[in-house]
């Protein structure tokens, strides 16, 4: 027996039979397509967790106002076109004809319902849209956004800010949304209805989830697909056996070491190209002294002289060939280079040991000193390599790091607002979900106090009055050249005073069948809409 | 009798109490929770308000105090991670651990019972010789590693075997059940030999060293002077006399087979308990670790529990001693 499964015969879920599209894996008919994660898909309510990969596999079944194309550039989506009235009015208006895959219309009074639902207790999305921003239906397929502040990049974010139908929903029990903090399941958190190019056929949390094309959607497919079939591996080897046994058609991640091996192989290749995550070394410059540096007294971070001397002490082109294997970007900002117009114009300062050493002996440090770095070695590409990396070029420079390296969820317990920012040196990455740089600077480099208010993951407490100010401005700011000059201001005055180690944007990496097209997007979504089996 | 029963019955609370403390001191190490419920971008003030929800400011005994009284109503809470109750969670794994440990087990009795025979009774011939020191590969290699090569050699290389999961499944009722299906026997056959492989040295090496005995005692001998032919007296006679340590170990083993079989699982992508044990450390998901240990440790003191009747039914001298005292 082959375990083809013909999508005709697909069966419903009144029928008590869960089938797996996968064994057999040279019997399977062209368009079925089986992608396999490292991670798993939890909730299907677009509203509970605002994390990529679930926001792009909820992407190929739900729809927002705006879509982002291969390139991330904003286009429409379920609104066909939007004006600023004035300052504080946006008027969008929405596409006709679109039904979710119930069969019910979509209007203005799904999209005030999930504009309310969105910003309900328990959503991880709330800032999505601004709180005290006002919905108003002006007819069935015009709305109208009131707000009290201007907020040039309101619609930013809105490509994952899904509507939701408000009639299935009242009938679901899904009017609050499925949030973090509850205590007994709902069901209905497992099944979705969007306007989008799938549907759910099956969702096991953790384990599979089947999608199947909507065959009223609005837009014409591009993909040629019957099927999808999206299953978790976690374990790195048994991810790249399963594509080079023709087991799955796409793979992501695929582990910077088992490249050559996926491309040496015929039927598979590698799809790879800069992802918008940006990793970069922290320092603790809130501290009076360092918790684990010998220096007692003083914090040698606090000296932007130290700063620049571990920046010019770290060969990033050696961390790219030898560690990244060539894929990396490496980068002076701390926004990917796609992500802003002028990132062209910002250098690394260059690489220079001796400079590192004449830099440190000016600061009062002659003989370099200690210090603790904190290090994922899970949660980024080759992280705890880079690492270890880092540890000897500043070694020779006479700084003497310990490494600290542990699984991702110790080493955010510990660095972050939770455990009370408990680091002195720390390596960690970040990817504004905006896509836009006021989102970093209000994230990473406004003031804090010692709770987290002001920059939350300022982790290193860097301060700059200036910056706060440029924050501000940036807000407010609706013209958009002087916008991005605001922006720029901002990113030259953190290199100036070498807040942080930028390091490299790292590269996406995906393995897939040879016959297997689809688009990369640098956001990391996988985005089934584009695929094609060939 | 029941008094020793009730006896049995306390230290198995006991037991089952420790293994659950143990288990919540340890959760403070593995990590905050909230971190891994929530996106990147979450307000601190949202965070915090999370952990109160969830009651993950209250003192250690609270909590635990809190887990106790939800668990003797069977009430396992909700996974952080997967938003769905612990208890279906786990129903919906059981199966296919179970599944895997049964046919693993199988795998191992019905390998290890004739090679043991085998080598015992021609322990000098090649054939013997080369499966002995097969199985101390057997007993030696990691079980993550014998996994990765068998994928490589039976998946990669030569295309017969699926690399990954459990293949097609039938839904009876409650459970999910893979041997049904062509598929799914597929799928089982290399995670089966990869957690079964230490059992059938184990019983290969014990039945050789029993059968090398028995062969040497009288009752062989008599049956050999009688004229009874080789085949009935090596497997009526000499078989039969050793597999009553061959059932207690393999019995002993059960619960072992079952509760390691987080490696396999692993490696093979197993949607069983193992991997959602695995999934929900790396997630700080306590709820289901809390729920899984729990398990286990209930399979080990039913396993211990059914050991100690047994011997009291077999060894008088257990009863005896009991009632004297």
């Amino acid at each position: 027996m082959t375990s083809t499964i013909s999508p005709a015969r697909v069966l419903r879920r009144s029928v008590m039979l869960a089938l797996v599209a996968q064994g057999a894996a040279t019997a399977a008919p062209a368009a079925d397509f089986r992608f396999a994660f490292q991670g798993t898909l939890g909730a299907l309510d677009p509203y509970t967790l605002n994390e990529t990969f679930t926001l792009g596999m909820l992407g190929n079944v739900y729809e927002g106002l705006t879509r982002r194309d291969k390139d991330l550039e904003i286009i429409p989506g379920l609104a066909t076109s939007w004006e600023q009235i004035d300052d504080l009015t946006w008027r969008f208006h929405l596409r006709e004809g679109v039904t979710f895959a119930n069969g019910n219309a979509f209007d203005a009074d799904d999209v005030l319902f999930s504009a309310d639902r969105v910003r309900a207790d328990g959503s991880n999305l709330a800032a999505r849209l601004p709180a005290d921003a006002e919905f108003v239906k002006v007819d069935p397929y015009t709305v109208d956004v009131k707000l009290t502040t201007p907020n040039p990049i309101l619609n930013y974010e809105w490509d994952t800010w899904y509507i939701m139908d408000k009639e299935w929903s009242e009938a679901n029990d899904m009017v609050a949304p499925v949030s973090a903090k509850d205590t007994s399941p709902r069901p209905a958190a497992f099944t979705a209805m969007g306007t989008g190019a799938f549907t759910f056929e099956s969702h096991e949390p953790g384990v599979k989830t089947v999608f199947v094309p909507n065959p009223g959607w609005w837009d014409t497919p591009e993909h040629n697909l019957d099927r999808v079939t999206y299953t978790t591996i976690a374990a790195d080897g048994t991810r790249v056996a399963a594509l080079l046994s023709g087991d799955v058609d796409l793979i992501d991640p695929v582990p910077v070491q088992d490249i050559p091996r996926i491309e040496q192989n015929a039927d598979t290749d590698v799809l790879t190209g800069p992802e918008l995550r940006v990793v970069y070394l922290g320092m603790n410059q809130m501290r009076a002294e360092l918790a684990t540096s010998d220096i007692k007294g003083r914090n040698p971070f606090q000296d932007p002289k130290v700063r620049k001397a571990m920046y010019q002490a770290i060969d990033i082109e050696a961390i790219k060939s030898r560690v990244m294997r060539g894929l990396s970007t490496p980068t002076a900002l701390l926004i990917a280079q796609e992500l802003f117009s002028q990132a062209s114009d910002f250098q690394r300062w260059p690489y220079d040991p001796e400079a590192a050493k004449a830099l440190l002996a000016e600061a009062g440090y002659p003989d370099g000193f200690s210090v603790t770095l904190d290090c994922p070695n899970d949660r980024y590409v080759n992280d705890e390599a880079i690492c270890q990396a880092a540890v000897a070029m500043l070694a020779k420079v006479g700084v003497r790091v310990t490494l600290n390296a542990q699984t991702k969820s110790l080493w955010a317990a510990k660095i972050l607002a939770a455990g009370g920012f408990d680091t002195d040196f720390y390596l960690l990455a970040w990817t504004p979900g905006s896509l836009d740089s006021w989102n970093v600077l209000v994230n990473l480099a406004t003031c804090r106090d010692r709770t987290g208010k002001g920059g939350p993951f300022n982790v290193g407490g860097y301060c700059n009055p200036k910056v706060d100010d440029l924050a501000a401005q940036i807000l407010g700011e609706t013209d958009a050249a002087r916008r991005d000059d605001l922006i720029a201001e901002a990113y030259r005055i953190l290199h100036e005073d070498t807040a942080y180690l930028p390091l490299h944007q790292q590269n996406l990496v995906w393995g897939k069948r040879a016959n297997i097209e689809i688009a990369q997007r640098a956001d990391n979504q996988v985005l089934f809409y584009w695929a094609r089996v060939n | 009798m029941i008094s020793f029963l009730l006896s049995r019955a306390v230290q198995a609370i006991a037991t089952m109490l420790m293994v659950t403390l143990i288990a919540f001191v340890l959760f403070r190490y593995v990590g905050d929770p909230v971190n891994q419920m929530v996106g990147i971008e979450t307000s601190l003030a949202d965070r915090a308000k999370l952990r109160e929800d969830l009651g993950l400011n209250d003192p250690m005994p609270v909590q635990y105090a809190r887990f106790l009284v939800r668990a003797a109503r069977f009430d396992f809470g909700t996974s952080y991670q997967q938003k769905e109750s612990v208890a279906v969670l786990i129903g919906a794994r059981l199966p296919a651990t179970l599944e895997l440990s049964l046919i693993s087990v199988v795998f191992a009795i019905a390998a290890g019972v004739p090679l043991g025979v085998l080598a015992g009774l021609h322990p000098r011939s090649l054939a013997a010789r080369a499966f002995m020191a097969l199985s101390l590969l057997g007993v030696s290699l990691p079980t993550f590693l014998i996994g990765i090569l068998l994928i490589f050699v039976f998946s990669v290389h030569l295309g017969w075997l699926p690399s990954f999961g459990r293949g097609q499944t039938v839904q009876i009722g409650g459970w999910s059940t893979g041997l049904l299906t062509a598929s799914g026997w597929r799928s089982i056959i290399l995670p089966a030999i990869t957690l079964g492989l230490f059992q059938m040295t184990l019983i290969m090496r014990l039945v050789r060293a029993e059968i090398m005995e028995v062969l040497r005692t009288d009752y062989i001998k008599f049956a050999r002077a009688r004229g009874l032919p080789d085949r009935i007296v090596h497997f009526g006679h000499a078989l039969r006399n050793t597999l009553i340590p061959v059932i207690t170990v393999t019995g002993l083993q059960i619960g072992s087979i079952i509760a390691f079989s987080i490696i396999t699982e692993t490696v093979f992508q197993w949607p069983g308990m193992g991997l959602l044990f695995l999934q929900a450390v790396q997630n700080a998901d306590v709820p289901v670790m809390a729920a899984y240990l729990m398990l286990i440790a209930a399979l080990f003191v039913t396993i211990n529990l059914a050991v100690d009747l047994l011997y009291m039914a077999v060894d008088p001298r257990i009863r005896i001693g009991r009632a004297a005292a």
